[in-house]
């Protein structure tokens, strides 16, 4: 059991290749894991009898030689991606009985390439969040540090969690504004957040449309490079989807990174951020050094005001985006005697509080009289920070970043909103620019927590985030498993 | 942006939680008042960035968007179309009276 759940995805798809083995005794150490691991509450839903089928119809084309790039691969789906006839709730009350008539065209390109679901994870209820305490099923459980209840990071953090845990191959997340890099950085794992318009929305809950993007979660950057091999691509029914090829992306794996430049932003080591994060940070720019890379001072001025107009944009679309949830057509109805009652109702009772009051600041801004001061003033501001990323890809190829000003946080710790939002201080300004980011483990602090680093590439440079990110991973050598990963 | 501690009262709160029609409990409202406040304090400190020469910037792909032909690519799914209707009856969408 424990040699197949050693196996990362690339291993798993060779030794299954080479009928070493079978699709259907790997999905089954899977579903045994998730089982031993249930008390993390990584899974929402679990799908063992459409598992066991999909392995089996693997296993026939493994052997009949027409294996696709992702055969017999168990990953675990975040839920915030339609899955048809399989129910999908967004981690929230108000969808907590949505049966999908669709599937998401992420997922779709996923089965079609072979792999295998496990099921639904949880996440902060609609996306929103940074800990995985806004889902409505309550926390998930970080698998490090088993004798705590750390935060798993959110909002993808059952995806996060159900890597670390072994409970998944891989898992598929979103980020709109760090929900697959930062979860990834607290649970030890890579995270992978493409290009804005890499990978089609269509069929995805819709939090933040001109933000939201799909990734990978994995535990190493070949992993994450197969599975966006899959996940990404064209797609005519997502008007933002990007008309452009993507490169294979495992050709990539071993370019290195000689004579490349990496940007260093002076503005992404302020106060607040972890000292041994910022020793970790400083060890990963040496090693990238020493592989031959130009190392060079940037600035990114700014940085500083990327949260506040993240807080501004997020919600403005989020309010919108979930105008849709009204009792009428799917999702919960609260009964009442008049409409209006029973919208208000409805969507009282099925939001959340921090849905609720992203929707109540949305609605703010962009209401009569507010929209030019804080709406319009946001939109200009993203533009001054994407202008700021696009003079210094002038100079440089990549910018190297901490992807988390601390590891993970104790659960249940009552934080303010505010508080809460600044998990992303260095993980939004990518999101506002559309630009592909990835974290990955480079060490653990001394309590024993995982500390990511976070590499931003160019536009549609996934290529070369492959590359460089492959050269960071193999120097730090991160080869920790979780205290609370199945065995 | 409005001055930093007085940027929504209880009557503006109320107020847009009509628009956005969310029923917020009584007991609930002084504490998203001052989380609301919080935020929305928070943000005013973009007034600090001039952006007098600045176009808004909506969407980052930078491309046109593209229009599609407007052709009927399915049909025949009313079963589909309100299977996760709350409720429904002879292929409708129901809801509370509108009219008396």
């Amino acid at each position: 059991m424990s040699e197949l759940l050693d196996l990362n995805l690339v291993e798993a798809s060779e030794a299954l290749k080479n009928k070493k083995i079978s699709s259907l005794e790997l999905t089954k150490a899977y579903l045994k894991s998730i089982s031993d691991t249930s008390s993390l509450g990584a899974y929402l839903e679990i799908v063992e009898d459409k598992a066991i089928s999909m392995a089996k119809e693997s296993d026939k084309k493994l052997i009949n030689g027409t294996a696709r790039p992702l055969e017999g691969i168990p990953i675990g789906i975040k839920d915030m991606f339609c899955t048809k006839d399989i129910k999908t709730t967004a981690s929230s009350k108000i969808l907590e009985n949505f049966i999908p008539t669709y599937e998401s065209t992420v997922t779709q390109n996923l089965w079609n390439d072979g792999a295998v679901i496990l099921g639904k994870l949880s996440c902060d209820e609609f996306a929103m969040g940074s800990s995985n305490e806004t889902a409505a099923k309550g926390n998930v459980i970080n698998p490090w540090l088993k004798n705590k209840k750390m935060s798993p990071g959110g909002s993808s953090g059952g995806s996060a969690a159900a890597v670390a845990s072994r409970s998944a191959l891989a898992a598929t997340g979103t980020d709109t504004g760090g929900s697959i890099r930062q979860p990834a950085a607290f649970c030890g794992i890579t995270g992978l957040k493409p290009t804005y318009g890499r990978c089609s929305r269509w069929g995805i809950v819709a939090f933040s449309s001109s933000l939201d993007q799909a990734g990978p979660l994995t535990r190493t950057v070949s992993d994450a490079a197969l599975m966006l091999n899959s996940m990404a691509g064209y797609d005519q029914k997502d008007s933002t989807s990007a008309n452009l090829k993507m490169p294979d992306l495992m050709d990539y794996l071993d370019k290195g990174i000689k004579g490349k430049k990496i940007g260093i932003p002076k503005e992404y080591t302020q106060d607040g951020i972890s000292e041994e994060i910022v020793k970790f940070y400083e060890k990963s720019i040496d090693l990238l050094k020493d592989e031959g890379a130009e190392i060079i001072p940037v600035s990114l001025p700014h940085t500083k005001y990327a949260l506040p107009a993240y807080y501004i944009i997020a919600p403005a679309e989020a309010s919108s985006n979930l105008a849709r949830y009204d009792g009428v057509r799917y999702g919960a109805r609260q009964e009442a005697s008049s409409l209006d009652e029973m919208y208000e109702l409805t969507r009282g009772n099925g939001f959340g509080d921090e849905v609720k009051r992203r929707i109540m600041i949305g609605t703010y801004v962009l209401s009569s009289g507010y929209y030019d001061a804080y709406y319009l003033k946001a939109q200009k501001v993203r533009r001054l920070i994407k202008e700021d990323f696009e003079n210094v890809y002038k100079q440089v190829n990549y910018i190297l970043t901490p992807s988390t000003p601390t590891t993970s946080f104790e659960l249940g710790k009552k934080q303010d909103p505010l508080t809460m939002y600044l998990n992303d201080i260095f993980t939004v300004p990518a999101s506002l620019a559309g630009l592909p980011g990835i974290s990955l483990p480079v060490g653990l602090d001394n309590s024993g927590l995982p500390i990511g680093i976070q590499l931003i590439a160019n536009s549609f440079d996934e290529p070369g985030l492959i590359s460089t990110a492959r050269v960071l991973e193999k120097n730090a050598g991160f080869n920790f498993i979780a205290d609370g990963a199945a065995k | 942006m409005p001055n930093k501690d007085t940027i929504v009262d209880v009557p503006t709160v109320n107020k847009i939680a009509r628009l956005c029609r969310l029923d917020i409990p009584e007991v609930n409202k002084e504490s998203l008042t001052n989380d609301l406040n919080n935020i929305l304090g928070f943000v005013a400190q973009l007034d600090e960035v001039d952006t007098s020469n600045v176009e808004p910037l909506a969407s980052v792909t930078g491309h046109k968007l593209p229009l599609r032909s407007d052709d009927v690519n399915d049909g025949n799914i009313e079963d589909l179309v309100l299977k996760n209707a709350p409720e429904s009856s002879s292929g409708f969408f129901v809801v509370p009276k509108v009219i008396e």
